[in-house]
């Protein structure tokens, strides 16, 4: 986990502090004095700055790739988070740099939430670059289409850009209304053509096309329903716009390379999510059904997690995950390498002073017998050091798949980071 | 050495009009105690019931209440750990649905943002959602995870959780000195599943009802822990609010220190303050 730090508690008046969300609450006498516009104390400034290093065992598998194989990498977020009328107005500005020693594409930098947060009695609206996630699958976020993909961070697909959005929810009893307005499409970042990690064949990035005269510049649409009741956690969404998903299509480059163009289709995507809680058991489901690449087609992630609390008479506690993949689009949708596949993983938490968890899992190709082991382990060495390692294992990768150009790519991350 | 019958200076133990005497002081205590029907109950069971009752009523209708609170884990060797977190509860009056409370983390730096919101039930599995900044993501957790450390500290879930009459059964063993003051000790046993405690002890004190002390038995009933409050302060003239908690585990010599501070009443917070939906826009 990430986050930073909030001194509110020490620096902050009461007033500022009281209630996370409440409009009706009496005003304390500290509220209702006079405010000055910008109320420096209850800025926070807070974020993290990471030194990374990957390491790669093996060679890289094309000529044009450089033979790296020890990659330090840094990475800075800081945070500024502004709030007034009693926290329930929120400016967050939340910019990200991140210096790689090896790799071009992935020093970037992004904004990953630029956004003012306005909560009503039972609205609330977000306005400005934010994320949002939505699903509740571990081994693939098959419905989570908000935000595009930050690939150059991690192939896991876990890391986001910053998304510009207009977002209103309506809570009620009956559950929750979210109403967004997408404008501005970010193009999913690749790794340069000479980095580990980067695919057969060399991604022209610059050169993406699109089904919309708009481009870029497409207003997308999306609506989601969600709802907790009794033991249901459900969620409903339809997304229309770009495809957040490239297809990626033969071309030929100025020096007559073959290389590969990302093209964006306008889709129509509806899906649905669903946990249901029973004891210690979760049960989870996420479907999704999307039109405007070739045929429509349907994909759906399914499966549980079962955990054993104070395993062994201690305090830990282990989970084990087991979820089904199944994709099936056809031949001309962007790829994934998800089409009929098994994930077994296991989660261990020390619930010891230092947060120490460990994630294991390998996802299995029920076709084609390629395996994709992943760790992932995180402790918090002090008050403000952290230790993350994450290994990701690519065994028995097929010349003709997708992940071919990974085939040699197997590496380790060890990241420290200091919150401030 | 035979007992001697009567006491040193000749006088006969017992006189008949002392002990009514006796019994007429001992029932204007009782009234003065208030009708609480707790001294008043026939069984060590309903007595035990009726104290937890009361302690209960007293506390009927604060409606909601907000704190911050400081929680220093500290184990044998001395090495000590610090974590700040933001509480927020909403009553639920109805005597067969718990409380609703929310947990904000804000230090450590790496962990900030982080919530964890409950929905407590009387012997079902509660709901909990846990919420996790990085990512955005709210999920829903197990909540039969109840005797499992919260956050590394020397609290389990339930112990953290709002403690509803009906969750237990009373029994009441005496009444004795705690401090300056009296107390009732009644023993009392989980009854929801998965709790880490074979039963557990807990001295509240005959003014206020509050709780001063617990004394916590684990499964093979030996003593575990014992947690001791302090610095109560009474808010809108009613509702008692310890500051200090101080749980100790025997087995271990781990200590957790909570401290309480900046108590804040009747915000206004309803249902959709305390939503899975709202986790997400926390900070």
């Amino acid at each position: 986990m990430r986050g930073g730090r909030f001194k509110g508690a020490a620096a902050a008046p009461l007033a500022a502090l009281l209630g996370v969300f409440c409009l009706a609450a009496p005003q304390t006498a500290q509220a209702q004095e006079e405010e000055p516009l910008i109320d420096w104390s209850t800025l926070d400034f807070s974020g993290y700055v990471a030194g990374e290093t990957r390491i790669f065992p093996q060679s890289p598998r094309y000529d044009q790739q450089k033979n790296t194989r020890v990659s330090p990498s840094l990475v800075l977020q800081p945070e500024l988070r502004y709030r007034w009328n009693r926290r329930d107005d929120r400016v967050t500005f939340v910019p990200f740099l991140r210096l790689d020693a090896d790799d071009e594409n992935r020093s970037h930098a992004d904004i990953r939430e630029l956004s003012w947060y306005h909560a009503g009695d039972d609205w609330d609206t977000v306005l400005g670059i934010s994320k949002v996630f939505w699903g509740v699958a571990e081994s693939r976020h098959l419905i989570d289409i908000v935000n595009q993909t930050d690939l150059v961070e991690s192939p896991d697909q876990e890391d986001k850009l910053g998304q510009p959005m207009a977002n209103l929810n309506l809570l009620r009893d009956w559950g929750t209304l979210s109403f967004f307005v997408l404008p501005g499409f970010r193009e999913r970042s690749f790794p340069d053509d000479d980095a580990r990690l980067r695919g057969a064949l060399p991604i022209a990035s610059g050169d993406a096309t699109y089904d919309s005269s708009a481009e870029q510049w497409h207003v997308d649409f999306a609506l989601r329903y969600s709802h907790s009741f009794d033991n249901w956690d459900v969620g409903a969404a339809h997304f229309h716009g770009t495809s957040r998903e490239p297809a990626l299509l033969p071309a030929v480059s100025d020096n007559g390379q073959p290389v590969l163009r990302p093209h964006y289709d306008l889709i129509d995507q509806t899906s649905l999510d669903v946990q249901y809680t029973t004891g210690p058991w979760l049960l989870k489901f996420e479907g999704m059904t999307r039109s405007g690449q070739d045929n429509r087609f349907f994909a759906a992630v399914g499966g549980f997690e079962y955990t054993l609390f104070g395993v062994a008479e201690s305090d830990a506690d282990l989970g084990l995950l087991a979820e089904y993949l199944h994709d099936g689009r056809g031949d001309r949708t962007p790829q994934t390498p998800f089409e009929d596949d098994l994930f077994l993983g296991t989660r261990l938490t020390l619930n010891d002073v230092e947060d120490t968890t460990l994630l294991a899992g390998v996802i299995l190709d029920l076709d084609q017998e390629e395996r994709v082991f992943s760790v992932e382990f995180e402790r918090r060495l002090n008050d403000s050091l952290n230790l993350e390692i994450e290994g990701q294992v690519y065994d028995n990768i097929d010349d003709n798949d997708l992940l071919s150009g990974f085939a040699r790519d197997s590496f380790v991350e060890i990241r420290l980071s200091w919150f401030f | 050495m035979p007992i001697p019958l009567t006491p040193l200076h000749g006088q006969p133990m017992h006189r008949r009009p002392t002990d009514r005497l006796a019994l007429a002081a001992a029932i204007l205590t009782v009234l003065l105690v208030g009708f609480a029907g707790a001294a008043l109950a026939e069984t060590p069971e309903e007595k035990g019931r009726a104290i937890a009752e009361e302690a209960d009523r007293r506390d009927l209708g604060f409606e909601d209440s907000y704190a911050e609170l400081k929680m220093v884990l500290s184990n044998k060797q001395g090495e000590s750990s610090t974590r700040e977190l933001r509480v927020q509860t909403l009553e639920v009056p109805a005597r067969e649905i718990g409380d609703k409370s929310l947990i904000v983390f804000d230090h450590p730096r790496d962990i900030e943002g982080t919530a964890f919101l409950s929905f407590t039930k009387i012997l079902e599995p509660d709901d909990q959602w846990l919420y996790l900044p990085a990512l955005k993501r709210v999920k829903r957790i197990s909540s039969a995870n109840k005797s499992g450390p919260f956050v590394g500290s020397e609290f389990a879930y339930e112990d953290m959780l709002s403690q509803e009459v009906d969750k237990y059964d009373y029994r009441w063993l005496r009444d004795e000195a705690c401090g300056e003051i009296t107390c009732f000790v009644v023993e009392r046993t989980p009854l929801y599943e998965n709790s880490g405690y074979a039963r557990q002890v807990v001295w509240i004190d005959q003014q206020e009802y509050r709780a001063q002390r617990v004394d916590f038995y684990d499964r093979k009933d030996s003593l575990l822990k014992t947690l001791t409050f302090g610095g109560y302060n009474r808010y809108l003239d009613q509702y008692w609010r310890a500051d200090d908690w101080y749980m100790e585990n025997h087995q271990t010599g781990k200590t957790t220190r909570l401290t309480f501070g900046n108590w804040e009443f009747r915000l206004g917070l309803d249902d959709n303050d305390l939503d899975p939906n709202r986790l997400k826009r926390l900070r």
